[in-house]
């Protein structure tokens, strides 16, 4: 075992050599190289969301074909730290009547729900937080929370828009949890186990982007609702709710709703890599081949995943810079009428192909569960044409008036 | 794994008990529906306790906690909805004001 | 002192203190919160007890369903934003003597059996509890039974609260 191969467990070793040379008791230790290892890792998630700044800024200038900032440093990299000297220098506002305790403990809930997530990402197979057996609903509990502190800040600010907003965004993220449990049950099905490790392994022989196209889309419809992004965002749009449930927060209170929102993007960006496409790992085998035995080193793999989730990310503000907002109503009536039923039709078959189909060889298998993805979107889409065609001889047809006045016409 | 059996069921004792002088020393009825909550909390605390202490192969204690969740979802959504609906038309929560049948 | 029993006496503090906290405090957005702490407090000590999935599930359903329901409800029921006035009965002290009746009665019953004093027996080896609990669920010789009747009452109350919450208003 040495540093390259096994990066975590080589450290933890020769802290633990090290301070029970100083003399420490064995488990004052453990609990020392614990928090050491916690704070690693969320410093790495922090330094990660100020790049995310300049990833989305940049982003979004192309897409709108713009530049972006490109003065302050090469290419524009140091612009998040002039963010974020602005936010920490700006006057720390309490409006008059707000309950203080939970007015600051808000922001401070809505990055902790975010940070929570980074203790079951997998880096590699060696570079991880912690390995549970129930991730898969972990990572739904870590929405119930942000779930809740939208509800706290939104209540404390002491605003008619700030309630309006937070109680549209809390319903918007309890409905469109929905439909996402139900679709991580798809990799929970296909690879035997909830633990992401496990997805992530059972992936070495097809992505699940391939076994099952559809619940990557859901969950891909389920995940920008949660964020409460574009198309989602009514609940903080300017123009329509003056910035909804944080309209009373400025300076660093404020970076924090921001930034926790983009490195949550990121997150679900790496949980979309980690649950469809095949995380650190899935080479398809090509790792087996002597040449390229490089990548199973845990710095590839961790470098692998990053990319994996920048590509999730980029997904995500590709969505949201290029169509409009969806309004409350319409929204909460695509998730019932159409997101949930879909999801529940999608998993029961995923579930009932996976055993029917285990007896053949992979690619049968491969092509089975392909094709009837495909068989269940193609009969979807016909589903809203009809409905949609349906809808439009309603509004065209003849209404009584509109018959008598083209009679008195003629 | 060196904590007695007692300590747990002496601590959903205790909850069991606050929750009990929740019930029924409020005013509101939302306050009161909170303190049912931390009683039911209470008696899945002592059924996980018993699982883990007598027979963990047996899965009949999380079983059981997991009804009790059930339960205790479909009790709070059905008694919020009554109080939103009384508070609608009686313009009040508190308990003892609620005290006609419609006539 | 383990460190086992440290960490239990932490969460049985913060599960104590967050449940009077509840039914004490005057404002009733602080109890709904204080309720969340509570059930967080619960949540940690069922992981203590190795029982992963009940503690996720705890925080999923109670934390993220149940509490935001009630503090929907809460927001919802005011006149205005400020509570005003006490928030216990008058006669609060009854129940509280009650309170501490039982519990003193309950502490004898539960500290008079020698056989609740014993520790626990470490884990059977091979004991996969969460996929012993999926079959324990749906096994027509274990509890497939209950799950579905407790399936038919969920449908049930959710049913009877979006009639009786939508009011006259058809």
């Amino acid at each position: 075992m040495n540093f390259l191969n096994d990066p975590i467990t080589f450290i933890s070793a020769w802290m633990r050599s090290l301070l029970t040379g100083w003399g420490l008791l064995d488990g004052l230790t453990t609990v020392i190289i614990y928090f050491i290892g916690i704070t690693v890792l969320i410093i790495f998630a922090m330094v990660l969301d100020i790049l995310l700044v300049w990833v989305e800024r940049k982003v979004v200038a192309r897409f709108q074909d713009r530049l972006g900032p490109n003065r302050i440093g090469p290419y524009g990299l140091f612009q998040p730290f002039a963010d974020i000297i602005k936010l920490i220098i700006k006057e720390d506002i309490t409006p008059a009547g707000a309950d203080k305790l939970l007015y600051n403990l808000g922001p401070v809930l809505a990055i902790a729900s975010v940070i929570i997530l980074w203790a079951i990402l997998p880096l590699s197979a060696k570079i991880y937080g912690v390995d549970l057996n129930v991730a898969i609903l972990y990572l739904v509990a870590a929405g119930a929370l942000g779930t809740l502190s939208i509800l706290v800040g939104g209540w404390a600010s002491n605003n008619k828009y700030a309630l309006l907003g937070a109680f549209r965004m809390v319903a918007n993220m309890v409905s469109y949890e929905i439909p996402m449990v139900v679709v991580l049950l798809i990799p929970t099905i296909l690879a035997d186990t909830m633990s992401v490790q496990g997805i992530t392994q059972a992936q070495n022989g097809m992505w699940f982007a391939i076994l099952s196209p559809l619940a990557l889309i859901i969950f891909l419809i389920s995940a920008i609702a949660e964020l409460g992004r574009s198309p989602f965002d009514l609940n903080e749009a300017e123009s329509e709710i003056v910035a909804g449930f944080h309209i009373e927060y400025t300076g660093m209170k404020f970076g924090l709703f921001y930034a926790g929102e983009l490195l949550h993007a990121f997150t679900f960006g790496g949980f979309m890599a980690v649950l469809f496409f095949g995380g650190y790992g899935g080479f398809f085998g090509l790792e087996k081949i002597g040449f390229f035995s490089w990548l199973n080193n845990p710095f590839v793999q961790a470098v692998v995943f990053l990319a994996k989730a920048m590509f999730g990310y980029w997904v995500i503000m590709w969505i949201k810079y290029s169509m409009p907002r969806i309004r409350i109503d319409h929204m909460l009536a695509f998730n019932w009428k159409f997101l949930t039923p879909l999801a529940l039709v999608v998993l029961v078959n995923t579930a009932v192909l996976s055993k029917v189909l285990a007896g053949l060889p992979n690619w049968g298998y491969v092509l089975g569960m392909f094709l009837s993805n495909l068989v269940i979107g193609f009969i979807t889409i016909e589903i809203l044409r009809a409905y949609g065609r349906k809808q439009r001889k309603a509004e065209t047809k003849p209404t009584p008036q509109n018959g008598q006045n083209q009679e008195q016409v003629a | 794994m060196s904590i007695p059996l007692n300590w747990y069921l002496i601590l959903a004792a205790a909850l069991f008990c606050i929750g009990m002088f929740g019930v029924l020393s409020r005013k509101n009825a939302i306050a009161i529906l909170l303190g049912m909550e931390l009683m039911l909390n209470a008696v899945n605390i002592n059924l996980v306790a018993f699982w883990r202490y007598l027979d963990p192969a047996k899965m009949a204690g999380q079983v059981f906690a997991i009804i009790v969740f059930a339960v205790a979802a479909a009790e709070v959504a059905v008694g919020l909805a009554l109080i939103i609906s009384v508070y609608r038309r009686r313009k009040t929560v508190v308990a003892d004001e609620i005290d006609l049948m419609k006539w | 002192m383990t460190a086992d029993q440290i960490i239990f006496l932490l969460c049985a503090v913060l599960i104590l203190g967050s449940s009077i906290m509840v039914v004490t405090t005057r404002k009733l957005i602080h109890a709904a919160l204080w309720l969340v702490a509570a059930l967080f407090g619960v949540a940690i000590l069922f992981a203590i007890l190795q029982a992963g999935f009940l503690a996720v599930v705890q925080v999923v359903v109670y934390i993220g369903a149940i509490a935001i329901l009630f503090i929907f409800a809460v927001m919802l029921t005011r006149k205005e934003m400020l509570d005003k006035g006490t928030q216990t009965r008058s006669n609060w002290w009854l129940p509280a003597l009650l309170g501490l009746l039982i519990l003193a009665g309950l502490v004898f019953l539960i500290l008079g059996q020698p056989i609740f004093g014993r520790t626990a027996a470490a884990m059977p080896e091979g004991v996969d509890t969460l996929r012993n609990l999926g079959f324990a669920l749906v096994s027509p010789d274990a509890f497939v039974l209950p799950f579905e009747v407790a399936s038919v009452l969920l449908l049930a109350a959710l049913v009877g609260a979006v009639y009786v919450a939508a009011g006259n208003n058809k």
